[in-house]
């Protein structure tokens, strides 16, 4: 085993193991903390796959915004914010045979496919992956259309939120 | 002679000689190497850091007229040891009903969150932790983990006075991120890279005379970052007793104390790195790495003092005046300014070098000018109605 996928391992087994405790934990802030450890984890996967834009975005917009959330986590229970009731409710087998299932048909999907055992290409020296990626957003021949449709989409969101909070006289 | 011209490089190839010389793998060698470079520029500003509360404590005594430590040892400058010590010796107390391990963590995220940002100062131009080319949006992010570490020490305490202040403190946080990542692209347009050393090696001309409004619009939202006054929301004594580290005692507050003052510091660093040539001055930074070293942190000092001078002399400001400040005055004047840098660069790529920084001077001081009248004309709209408002009441 090389360094790398070691590393890989360990980041992969903290992951899993924050994305666990999100749903596990009885304490609403707890689980947005373990959240913010489960979407470091997924940036420091991006990280080792070379793609420091997305890595470093990762933990901008999420860690950045889970913050906002566990401000709404707190002012929206009550002081003692430990979940009384039972963890699962009826339809627990109904959900864990859908988990089961999903990671059944990605493992069968991903038997056919030969990218796992090939390594990945490295960058030819004085390679800019930001530039190219930039270059691609806003080429008509690569990304433009969904970058703009995803744009719109956002100014939308933006102006509903402006609407709905909009305080009229 | 060569230690003299790339000290890094040789003391590296050095200790990979010496280690593997020992039986080491070269590889373990390389890791070990690196952690020896991290451990001597996390002990150097710490000891650094000891150093400006010994700065920041004589800065503010001859703001307000008085002298400052001068007891322990000469000008005062033992004072900080004798006071680490007693942080060290004070009894460390956990509220009732805290979280333990939220609330002993947040001091250390707080400290991290200054010290991960030297990673990617340039301190000369074979002096660098690592040049990511992502270098503009890895400040930001590590102000994210910034944020968390106040609204952890906030909620963790159990208190409502610090619970409320890491909610102010977050608004504000959160809020003046926008105008602070906006004006960050303006240094990367001009340069074509986000790695601060690209940045660095493009200031032929200091971006400042590009973009003195984009200077002042990053000083001005960086004190909010930092969360110092007029922007104090998080611990605005008068109101909140202490804010979010009202619970902390000794090392503990220590760690918060200490990591404001290292922040203030190496914000001041940023100012200089992204508009006052970093470590370049006049072909100094040619000579010797250590000039430039001396140079930059000679600038970053001259940041801190700007950032110093602004926090004793300014009122703090209400939070909603603040808010509002930075979402109708702030944030649209950086966004246009960004506008018209991007446009203006491209227009102007091909004209002489004398064209261009005129160009982008004068439409900086434009727009200053322009959103100065609007932002006039609003305020003197909205005080007319106040004013007719109390009239009526008062005929009542």
């Amino acid at each position: 085993m090389t360094i790398d996928q070691i590393i890989f391992l360990l980041v992969a087994l903290f992951t899993l193991f924050s994305a666990l405790r999100v749903v596990t934990t009885g304490n609403l802030v707890h689980a947005a903390l373990w959240l913010i450890a489960t979407l470091f984890g997924v940036a420091v996967m991006f990280a080792l796959l070379n793609a420091s834009f997305l890595a470093v975005v990762q933990v901008v917009v999420y860690i950045g915004a889970i913050a906002i959330l566990f401000i709404f986590a707190v002012m929206l229970t009550r002081k003692e914010m430990r979940d009384q009731g039972p963890q699962m409710n009826r339809n627990w087998w109904f959900g864990a045979s859908l988990a089961v299932l999903t990671f059944a048909g990605l493992y069968f999907l991903l038997q056919g496919w030969n990218g796992i055992s090939k390594t990945a290409a490295v960058f030819p020296s004085g390679f800019d992956a930001v530039g190219e990626l930039g270059n691609a957003l806003v080429s008509p021949n690569a990304y433009v259309l969904p970058f703009e449709v995803a744009s719109v989409l956002l100014v939308a969101a933006l102006v509903g939120a402006v609407y709905v909070a909009f305080n009229r006289k | 002679m060569d230690f003299w011209n790339d000290p890094l490089k040789t003391a590296a190839d050095w200790l990979l000689a010496l280690f593997t010389g020992w039986g080491m793998p070269e590889l373990v060698a390389q890791v070990v190497i690196g952690f020896l470079g991290v451990l001597l520029l996390l002990s150097l500003l710490m000891v650094l850091d000891i150093f400006l509360v010994w700065v920041e404590r004589k800065v503010v005594s001859r703001f307000q007229s008085r002298i400052g430590p001068n007891r322990v040892g000469p000008f005062g400058l033992i004072q900080p040891f004798a006071d680490i010590i007693k942080l060290l010796i004070k009894e460390d107390i956990t509220p009732e009903g805290a979280d333990r391990v939220v609330y002993n963590l947040a001091p250390i995220l707080s400290m991290m969150s200054v010290l991960i940002l030297w990673a990617v100062v340039p301190l000369a131009p074979t002096i660098l932790g690592v040049d990511l080319n992502v270098g503009a949006l890895y400040i930001i992010a590590a102000g994210a983990i910034g944020t968390l570490s106040i609204i952890m020490a906030g909620w963790s305490s159990n208190n409502k006075y610090s619970l409320i202040g890491a909610f102010r403190e977050v608004a504000v946080l959160l809020s003046f991120e926008i105008p602070m990542l906006t004006v960050m692209l303006i240094p990367t347009i001009f340069a074509g890279s986000m790695g601060i050393a690209a940045i660095t090696n493009a200031q032929d001309v200091w971006f400042v005379f590009l973009a003195p409004l984009a200077a002042l619009i990053f000083l001005i939202a960086a004190i909010a970052e930092l969360g110092r006054s007029p922007f104090d929301m998080g611990e605005a004594e008068s109101e909140l007793v202490s804010g979010y580290n009202i619970e902390y005692s000794g090392m503990k507050f220590g760690m918060f104390y200490a990591g404001e003052l290292l922040h203030a510091f190496t914000f001041g660093g940023f100012w200089a790195i992204l508009f006052f040539g970093g470590y370049r001055f006049f072909g100094l930074e040619q000579v010797s790495p250590f000039l430039a070293i001396a140079v930059i942190l000679f600038k970053a000092m001259l940041g801190y003092w700007v950032i110093m001078w602004i926090k004793y002399t300014v009122l703090r400001i209400r939070i909603d005046h603040m808010l509002a400040f930075n979402w109708k005055f702030l944030t649209p004047i950086a966004f246009v300014l960004l506008m018209v840098t991007a446009f203006l660069h491209a227009l102007l790529a091909d004209a002489s070098s004398w064209l261009y920084i005129s160009g982008m001077f004068l439409s900086n001081i434009a727009i200053a000018w322009i959103g100065l009248e609007i932002a006039r004309s609003a305020s003197r709209k909205e005080r007319e109605k106040v004013e007719a408002v109390q009239v009526v009441e008062a005929h009542r």
